[in-house]
């Protein structure tokens, strides 16, 4: 982080030469006060500009940006369609992941091996991958899913270029999110609350409708909320399929906007502001909601281990769905994409197609200099925003849960700011600072680190946070009662119990950023490709059977840094008992 | 050694964070107000009292880890605190406020929970005291080993020193955590409630360990505790502390037969309270009337006649028989036996005599069924009085 301006650290001259010592701060003010520092600018300095470039141009202050984003007889639509798809796609998700939870939690389902196999594929199949796959799979023209049933219901039966399309996608893309937060949700909830509506005569369907719905219904809120804000936020999925036949919400529209020449700054970023008031009230609706939901004192954090409910003859039916999700949404996808990879031009499957399969594509690949580079910056963009990030969290999990400065609740409340900010959003808001900023950053790759390290801030403190309320106060207030000063204890004594918890959110951090668009989209510059920017591009160019051996090799890369994670967790997971 | 003068540690009440201005406002919440004390060389001082009374703030600001607002702590003639505020004595002079922070003092802790480190072996976690000195006092390397395993040899955990930290029973953690604070040979040791994780058997007999540990090695220790038993045993002074107050400041043995008030009668064991008026007074022998007939009892307390009173009765102080003693003995009454329970050492009655209750504990060879007519009485000499709250 070299090229943020370091905040300025008092140092003062001792105004009257006496015998007193010259003031010098102690390290521990500088560490602190710099991080906090540079936590207020990645947050804010961004809104700042954005709001500024908004609402003034040379002239002053204008509201022209806005007249012209939204003086639009489409404008309605776009607020219908953003809605409509953020809403649906919470909603498919939430429905699909509530009962994949409740069947793996609470009863005697097969193949649960394969529910956290799917459940990790938002992390494995980047967003743009996964919408490329399924337009091999449903596009009308190509789609092998159309293909199929051709015969039978003839041309173009499924059609993902459109809003049923784009909900299909991202809400499939989203249940296993939301999988892994109701898992959570219903092990939590005490076991015993069930049983005892059982035996007051309840039926199984009365019992689920009366008392385990209600009981996780703040879970439930909470979850929906947080898919309709990541759905607001989509970028990956309206800008390629919905740009086709023009169904356009907030995001694609302040891309294609800005994709117009010239781009028209002032409109992107009032769309922009519009977009960031819609995901901070669903933000502010769902935190609402989950405070509502505290009341559930019967919700605890205990765990329990409920004895399963017993599917019967139900359980070969409800397997067989279980197999159709995992092919729906890890098997077809990926499987198509092999399959391109494979190919030297797109067709869909056939003896001849198959007797054509060649390694071609990888070979290309090993020689475009393109993909090379791409590989290269994202793990240097991975491994530096990571590490940058956590480092800095640590420090400001600190001051946050265990100094007593006052305004520490501030530097919270200023690192999870980014949360509410789409990805788009911070893509403009930072070409805003940086093409004003005499910092000649624009155009290199440290512009996407700043936006890298800006997203994933929250991220970085939640882990920070949450492993330092782990570790018991007393264990640094004996460091310091035993001698040793405030670095010495820090570094000696909390950063090795930290450990795991800083690794867990580092490997998280580096993973996630392989996977990032869309504030990459607006900010690179030739020669800073990242992996998904390459992909974007080589589907805007056509070149769908590289581009798919590119997302295959993406593919086993974050298999293989998820696995490492895993087993890394496992491995300190173990020494710390 | 230890000296404490007039501390006083506030907060700010619920909700009201203000600058320095708030000091005066009536929110503040008191946790010590005005606490004094001595505590001599080689004593193990107990702030006893319950939870909210202010001990462990009072700890906690000896060790360095709370700023009071005012008031001295000095150890060995070394001020470690010294705040400006009304607590200051005449003829000190002004003096300038001091905090010498906890890492500098270097004083002895052991805490509540251990705290010691994880990710450390038994070795790392008592070296470290010494390691994490300035360049100038480190000892090497050699002398840092030698005095590591001199503590653990002393704790009995020599055999342990490379094993991981984590890895300990109740017992020797709670030695290593003894071993860590003692290896730099502090003036002082400070004890917050080591004993209070443990469960009832292991706390009973790492009380003894303890009490035979700090006697052998003669330290000076202030242990704060909610644990009457634990404090009757372990130590040489008592400060019984509630709202932020010392109420009572003694031997073991005094606080627990005289109590000087009823908070601390009730607080130290269990007590029967009845008020009454002084009748008569000859010296330290007092008759005092009360509701449920006259009573004569020694006490060291002065209270003129006709003042009223609040006689405190241990249980073990009242006797249950069936035939009287009248005339033999002073202080017998007649009442009947509510109830009674068999504790095993011990066999309690709870008797109603006219309209109080009283419990009585004997050997248990004596039992009495409930509703039965007896006679209680009361030994003079172990009757307390108290002043009326």
């Amino acid at each position: 982080m070299t090229t943020v301006a370091p905040p300025v650290v008092p140092v003062t001259e001792p105004v009257a030469a006496g015998p007193r010592r010259r003031w010098w701060p102690s390290p521990k003010l500088v560490i602190i006060v710099a991080v906090a520092g540079v936590i207020g600018y990645l947050a804010l300095v961004p809104l700042y500009y954005l709001i500024w470039g908004t609402f003034f141009d040379d002239h002053g202050f204008t509201l022209g940006g806005f007249a012209r984003a939204y003086n639009d007889s489409q404008i309605g639509s776009l607020i219908g369609n953003s809605v409509w798809f953020a809403g649906g796609s919470a909603v498919l998700s939430l429905s699909v992941g509530t009962v994949l939870a409740y069947l793996n939690v609470r009863t005697d389902v097969p193949f649960k091996a394969l529910f956290f196999a799917a459940s990790i594929i938002p992390l494995v199949i980047p967003g743009i991958l996964y919408t490329i796959a399924w337009i091999f799979l449903a596009s009308p023209d190509i789609g092998l899913l159309n293909k199929a049933v051709e015969p039978i219901v003839g041309e173009g039966f499924f059609n993902v270029f459109s809003i049923w399309g784009m909900i299909w996608v991202e809400g499939l893309h989203l249940s296993p999110i939301v999988f892994l937060l109701m898992v959570a949700a219903f092990r939590s909830m005490d076991p015993s609350l069930e049983e005892s509506a059982f035996m007051c005569g309840a039926t199984r369907l009365q019992v689920f409708r009366l008392v385990t719905i209600p009981l996780i219904r703040p879970a439930i809120v909470a979850a929906v909320l947080i898919m309709a804000v990541r759905g607001l936020e989509s970028f990956e999925v309206p800008a390629l399929l919905g740009l086709q036949d023009g169904t356009y919400v907030f995001t694609s529209r302040i891309y294609f906007v800005l994709r117009t020449y010239p781009p028209d700054l002032a409109a992107a970023g009032a769309l922009a502001l519009g977009l960031l008031v819609l995901a901070m009230i669903g933000v502010a609706v769902s935190n609402i909601a989950g405070r509502s939901g505290k009341s559930f004192q019967t919700v605890t954090g205990k765990g329990f281990r409920p004895r399963p409910m017993e599917l019967g003859r139900w359980r070969p039916i409800v397997g067989a769905g279980i197999l159709l999700y995992f092919f729906f949404t890890v098997v077809a996808p990926l499987c198509v994409l092999l399959y391109t990879s494979l190919l030297k031009f797109y067709q869909p499957p056939s003896l001849e197609a198959f007797r054509s399969m060649t390694l071609d594509n990888y070979q290309e690949l090993m020689h475009l200099s393109q993909a090379m580079t791409a590989l290269k910056n994202s793990l240097f963009l991975g491994i530096a925003s990571a590490t940058i990030v956590m480092a800095g969290m640590a420090v400001a999990a600190w001051v946050v849960v265990r100094s007593r400065i006052p305004g520490r609740q501030l530097i919270d409340q200023f690192a999870f700011v980014p949360l509410v900010i789409p990805g788009l959003v911070l893509g403009l808001a930072l070409s805003f600072v940086y093409l004003r900023s005499p910092i000649p950053i624009y155009g290199t790759i440290f512009i996407l680190l700043i936006a890298y390290c800006t997203r994933y801030m929250p991220y970085g403190m939640r882990y920070a946070v949450t492993s330092m309320h782990q570790i018991s106060a007393e264990l640094e207030e004996s460091a310091h009662v035993s001698g040793a000063s405030w670095w010495q204890s820090f570094r000696r004594v909390l950063l090795p119990l930290l450990s795991p918890g800083l690794l867990a959110g580092w490997i998280y951090i580096l993973v996630v950023s392989f996977r990032e668009l869309s504030s990459s989209i607006l900010l690179y510059s030739p020669g800073n490709e990242v992996l998904s920017i390459l992909i974007f591009e080589q589907y805007e160019n056509g070149q769908f059977t590289v581009l798919s051996a590119l997302g295959v090799v993406m593919v086993l890369t974050l298999v293989v840094l998820v696995t490492v994670a895993y087993k890394l967790g496992a491995k300190v997971g173990l020494k710390q008992d | 050694m230890l000296r404490i003068n007039n501390l006083v540690k506030s907060y700010d009440g619920e909700q009201r964070r203000r600058s320095r201005t708030a000091r005066a406002e009536p929110d503040r919440v008191y946790a010590v107000n005005d606490v004094t004390f001595d505590v001599a060389d080689g004593e193990l001082f107990t702030l006893l009292g319950p939870s909210g009374c202010g001990k462990t703030t009072t700890l906690r600001s000896i060790a360095g880890l709370e700023r009071p607002d005012s008031g001295t702590i000095e150890v060995g003639g070394r001020v470690l605190f010294a705040g400006r505020g009304p607590g200051k004595e005449p003829g000190k002079g002004p003096g300038r406020p001091v905090n010498v922070p906890a890492n500098e003092r270097g004083l002895g802790m052991v805490f509540q929970s251990y705290a010691i480190w994880p990710h450390m072996t038994v070795f790392d976690n008592v070296a470290f005291p010494l390691q994490v000195r300035r360049r100038a006092t480190r000892p090497g390397k050699k002398e840092i080993n030698q005095k590591v395993m001199q503590v653990l040899a002393t704790m009995e955990l020599a055999d342990l020193a490379g094993r991981q930290a984590t890895k300990l029973s109740g017992g020797q953690q709670q030695r290593l955590a003894l071993a860590r604070a003692l290896v730099i040979e502090p003036p002082l040791l400070l004890l917050d409630e080591p004993l209070s994780n443990l469960d009832a058997k292991l706390r009973e007999s790492l009380r003894y360990e303890l009490k035979r540990l700090q006697r052998e090695l003669g330290i000076t220790s202030v242990y704060v505790t909610h644990d009457q038993t634990e404090a009757l045993v372990l130590s040489t002074s008592i400060a019984v502390m509630r709202g932020g107050n010392v109420v009572q400041l003694g031997r073991p043995r005094e606080i627990y037969e005289n109590p000087n008030s009823r908070f601390v009668a009730e607080f130290i064991g269990t007590s029967n309270f009845i008020s009454g008026v002084v009748e008569a007074k000859d010296g330290s022998s007092y008759s005092i009337r009360t509701d449920d007939g006259p009573l004569v009892l020694d006490a060291s307390s002065d209270i003129p006649v006709g003042g009223e009173v609040v006689v405190s009765i241990r249980p073990e102080a009242v006797e249950v028989g069936l035939t009287s003693r009248a005339g033999e003995v002073p202080n017998e009454w007649t009442g009947k036996v509510l109830t009674r329970a068999f504790l095993g050492e011990a066999v309690d009655h709870v008797v109603t005599v006219g309209r109080h209750e009283i419990r009585a504990r004997g050997n248990p060879s004596v039992s009495i069924a409930a509703d039965t007519e007896v006679y209680v009485r009361l030994d003079p000499a172990k009757l307390a009085l108290v002043p009326v709250d």
